[in-house]
């Protein structure tokens, strides 16, 4: 059966390097000695903390409850003893904190009790609770809540579910593994999902490089004796495994930035999610474990079946790191992000920890001015021209960049790869969309004016106690002056003591601007617009790192007396 | 700091700069074989110019010198420049033509891809501003010796004018000039007749229709190799074609043929190297065709209604000047917003 497939602008062949990590079976990983569980994996918004220190957990109990109208929940990944509720860092470059449950294991591995539903016979709604709170999310990387996808559009019915196995980042074969060795169960997931979501037909689009996987599932959908479902071969092209990229090719359709592709009739998930649904649904299993590709400078690359909070550098020790290992990347060479440390845990967005050496992953050469020569834009399946959004975002003109449709680029970093001149283009989008939603965030909570009333109100007061401080300082003087005359002391004592009322003077005032920022800060928080709301934590560290350093100026400002 | 992507295509500036330069070997190679290795020695001397004047603008302007240097750019500029120079224009005229272009038009304007202008076509400009009658002396196929010509390129022959005409364009134009002029001995002559003399081969100038195949030749492998795009070659001899198909149908005795237009001057070596300049040049697909065929049509008319022996250099910096808008108003539509 010939299926018309249809091309999607530009895109890149980047070198594989999947084969060595396909040679041996999915593997699983000894427990380590602790798990640091993130509250906030998904998109979405913070799931509280539903357990305290000291607290024994069972595996699969939730430790943290979705909150707001779009959040996952999260559990504990094996049982044991929760030693702290704390922040850590978070497997994201800038190195930021966020709250995490800190389990120590008790090496029982005991489950809690486990309750499954019937998909068909259950309401949707409360199916979609259910999902929510079995902590299921995309599992591509993009870490969107499936619950909140699995609604068909306005029709009540979807044409086409999209599932993607395209798997097109080199070194990573997660997915390819899943549907070589679990291929019938996520035909499960899949049949619920078209049940769900009432499609009309299933397409699981698999580059054509993976013919194993294609081979498996195509055989697992026809033991099921299902019909509509069908596995597509689509030619090999970074990054076709692109929700946007897959939909284009297998139905022709563009969904454009900001709509829903439910409105084109297309729903788009992961092969690793339809797994998990299944897992959920059919034993009642949360989402508390995943594939995960270890590649890169190791000298046994493989896939590991991973709890959720494993540090990354116990899964790694496993596959062998090479002596001059330098870092760990989340993801894969073209998407994949730099981790702060070795010791950050495997979240539900890690789909593969890359090991980094200079050798292997080199520095760009120097980078050059940009010669105009158009690669980047032949490259980019967003259609866009990255030379031009890259001038704008040098020169800082957002607006400009924004014209030239800045907010389309998915940051697949084809026009990196290309570039001859080699400009880090989309470390510039990167950084100008963090930039755009932090000042957006800044602008529409509309607290520039009430920080800068506020800061005055805390001037003036600081002023007045510092005043005050003189006032008294200076009687405290006075009088010790009387006292001195009085009763003869050696100057050299008077010396050392007087400086020391100082520095408690400036830390006071440093508590004292810092106590106001940071209340600043809250408000600011609470105040935040809906547009900011559902941001991958990802794409949240990166603002919060520019917040950070915006707010560290005005910081730095008050420092000075007087400013 | 280093983010991702991790891996890069093995490509840089330096090398795509390369493969233009073996590019034109080809039509080096018919240059030589022709008119002799004269236009060795100009390809030198203005190479050397041009790192020398570019080297000293990197010094001044504090730039990495090294990694500027070694990415060929000026050495592209300086060859297309001794490739348009007459090949027996002396040694200064050179250097003069590639030192405006590196240190004026290139490196003042902020260096490497910072230029509006095509450097090597704004240096032809004002050298032919300047020195109209040097600019203007080419010699014919197989006319001249090495060693007259290392004579006339280094300062001992300057009786220029008795050895050396016109390019066949200039001369074809000046033909049928005075062929329309009922005083003239050439009157009612028709153009496969003007071009029956020495200075013509079988569709433009006697060895210079071999390097325009050269040309010719290398552009398709830089086409091949994706360092340039077939739009504006196409664009600028389809243009190129069809303007001179207009007149030439109408008056085949006063206007040259299509033909001729294509294998004459600069015509391959604008479309395939001087147009496709990617930083003074239109760089969207439907923006590329619009300014090649711009360039074409701008050449078209000064050849036929103008004063000087060629039109593509300053046809390319007319379009030059229209790039920004060009390109603002060709943007593509991007993905999900086509209709189709
Ligand atoms: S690929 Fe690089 S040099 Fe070429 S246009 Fe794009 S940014 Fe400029
Ligand atoms: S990173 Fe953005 S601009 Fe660059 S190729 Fe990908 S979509 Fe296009």
């Amino acid at each position: 059966m010939l299926r018309k497939l249809f091309k999607f602008h530009g895109g890149v062949k980047p070198q594989t390097n999947k084969t060595q990590s396909t040679t041996a079976a999915i593997a699983a990983v000894p427990l380590p000695d602790r798990l640091v569980i993130p509250l906030h994996q998904a998109v979405g918004g913070h799931p509280r903390p539903l357990v305290q220190p000291g607290e024994h957990v069972l595996k699969g109990q939730r430790i943290g409850g979705a909150d707001g109208n779009l959040s996952s929940a999260v559990h504990a990944s094996t049982s044991g003893i929760v030693r702290d509720v704390a922040q850590a860092v978070m497997p994201h470059t800038s190195g930021l904190t966020t709250l995490s449950v800190i389990i120590e294991p008790d090496g029982e591995d005991r489950w809690c009790e486990l309750e499954k539903v019937n998909y068909r016979s259950t309401p949707p709604d409360e199916l979609r609770d259910f999902l929510r709170d079995a902590g299921v999310v995309g599992l591509g990387g993009a870490v969107f809540p499936s619950y909140a996808k699995l609604k068909p559009g306005k029709e009540g019915k979807l044409k086409t579910l999209v599932i993607n196995g395209a798997e097109c980042e080199p070194f990573i074969t997660c997915d390819d593994m899943l549907m070589r060795e679990r291929a019938s169960d996520m035909l499960k997931g899949i049949v619920a999902m078209r049940y769900m979501l009432q499609a009309e037909e299933v397409l699981i689009g698999i580059e054509d490089n993976k013919p194993e996987a294609v081979a498996s599932v195509q055989a697992a959908i026809r033991a099921s004796g299902e019909t509509g479902i069908e596995a597509v071969a689509i030619p090999t092209r970074y990054p076709a495994g692109g929700a946007k990229q897959l939909i284009r090719v297998l139905t022709g359709i563009e969904v454009p930035h900001g709509r829903r592709s439910t409105d084109f009739g297309v729903q788009c998930f992961n092969v690793g999610t339809a797994f998990s649904i299944f897992e959920a649904l059919e034993h009642g299993r949360p989402l508390i474990s995943r594939l995960v590709t270890v590649a890169g400078n190791v000298t046994a690359p493989r896939n590991y079946d991973v709890l959720i909070g494993t540090p990354m550098d116990h899964l790694v020790r496993l596959a062998g790191p090479r002596p001059d290992t330098d870092r760990y990347i989340m993801g894969g060479p073209m998407m994949g992000v730099r981790m702060p440390g070795f010791d950050v845990p495997v979240v539900k967005a890690t789909n593969c920890v890359l090991v980094g050496s200079p050798a292997l992953f080199p520095a760009p050469p120097p980078e050059m001015p940009c010669i105009r020569c158009g690669e980047c834009a032949k490259a980019c399946p967003a259609d866009l021209a990255p030379f031009e959004m890259y001038w704008f975002s040098r020169s800082k003109n957002f607006g400009k960049a924004q014209e030239y449709h800045l907010f389309d680029c998915i940051e697949c970093g084809c026009c990196s790869f290309v570039c001859p001149s080699h400009i880090p283009l989309v470390d510039y989008f990167r950084f100008s969309k963090s930039e755009i939603w932090s000042r957006e965030r800044e602008k529409e909570s509309s607290d520039g004016a009430r920080d800068r009333f506020e800061f005055k109100n805390f001037r003036q007061e600081r002023e007045k106690q510092e005043k005050a401080e003189k006032l008294a300082a200076k009687a405290a003087a006075t009088r010790e002056k009387v006292a001195t005359e009085g009763a003869a002391t050696p100057a050299a004592a008077d010396g050392e003591a007087a400086p020391k009322p100082k520095p408690s003077a400036t830390d006071a005032k440093r508590a004292l601007i810092e106590a106001a920022m940071e209340k600043a800060r809250q408000q600011k928080a609470q105040v935040a617009p809906k547009n900011t709301d559902h941001l991958a934590p990802d794409v949240e560290a990166d603002i919060a790192a520019i917040d950070a350093r915006r707010n560290a100026a005005p910081a730095r400002a008050a420092d000075t007396p007087d400013a | 700091m280093n983010n991702s992507p991790f891996v890069r295509k093995a490509a840089s500036v330096q090398s795509v700069m390369l493969q233009v330069l073996l590019a034109l070997v080809p039509a080096i190679a018919a240059y030589v074989w022709f008119f002799g290795a004269g236009i060795l020695v100009q390809l030198a001397i203005a190479s050397a110019a041009a790192l020398a004047g570019e080297a000293a603008m990197l010094a001044i302007r504090g730039k990495p010198k090294a990694l500027f240097l070694t990415d060929l750019s000026a050495v592209v500029t300086a060859w297309l420049i001794a490739l348009t120079f007459p090949p027996i224009a002396p040694w200064w005229l050179t250097v003069t033509g590639t030192l405006l272009a590196v240190v004026v038009v290139k490196q003042l304007y902020g260096g490497l891809g910072q230029n509006p202008f095509n450097p090597a076509m704004a240096a032809f400009c004002l050298m032919i501003v300047a020195y109209p009658a040097l600019m203007s002396q080419w010699p014919a196929a197989g006319q001249l010796d090495f060693k007259t010509q290392l004579d006339l390129i280094f300062g001992g022959l300057r009786q220029v004018d008795a050895i050396t005409g016109a390019t066949p364009l200039d001369a074809l134009r000046t033909a049928l000039r005075s062929a329309a002029s009922p005083d003239s001995q050439l009157h009612g002559l028709r153009t496969n007749q003007l071009m029956d003399g020495p200075a013509f081969g079988l569709l433009g100038g006697k060895g210079s229709e071999w390097i325009a195949l050269g040309y010719l030749v290398g552009g398709l492998w830089l086409i091949r190799q994706r360092i340039i795009t077939w739009h504006i070659p196409a664009a600028f001899c389809g243009a190129l074609f069809a303007s001179a198909l207009l007149l030439w149908g109408m008056r085949p005795d006063a206007f040259a043929s299509p033909l001729f237009h294509l294998a004459s001057g600069g015509a391959m070596l604008g479309a395939f190297f001087i147009l496709t300049d990617p930083v003074s040049g239109a760089t969207t697909p439907r923006g590329k065709l619009l300014f090649a065929a711009g360039a074409a049509i701008f050449t078209y008319v000064i050849r036929s209604f103008g004063a000087f022996p060629d039109g593509v250099a300053f046809a390319t910096l007319l379009m030059n000047i229209l790039v920004p808008l060009i390109d603002m108003k060709t943007q593509a539509p991007v993905f999900g917003h086509k209709k189709d």
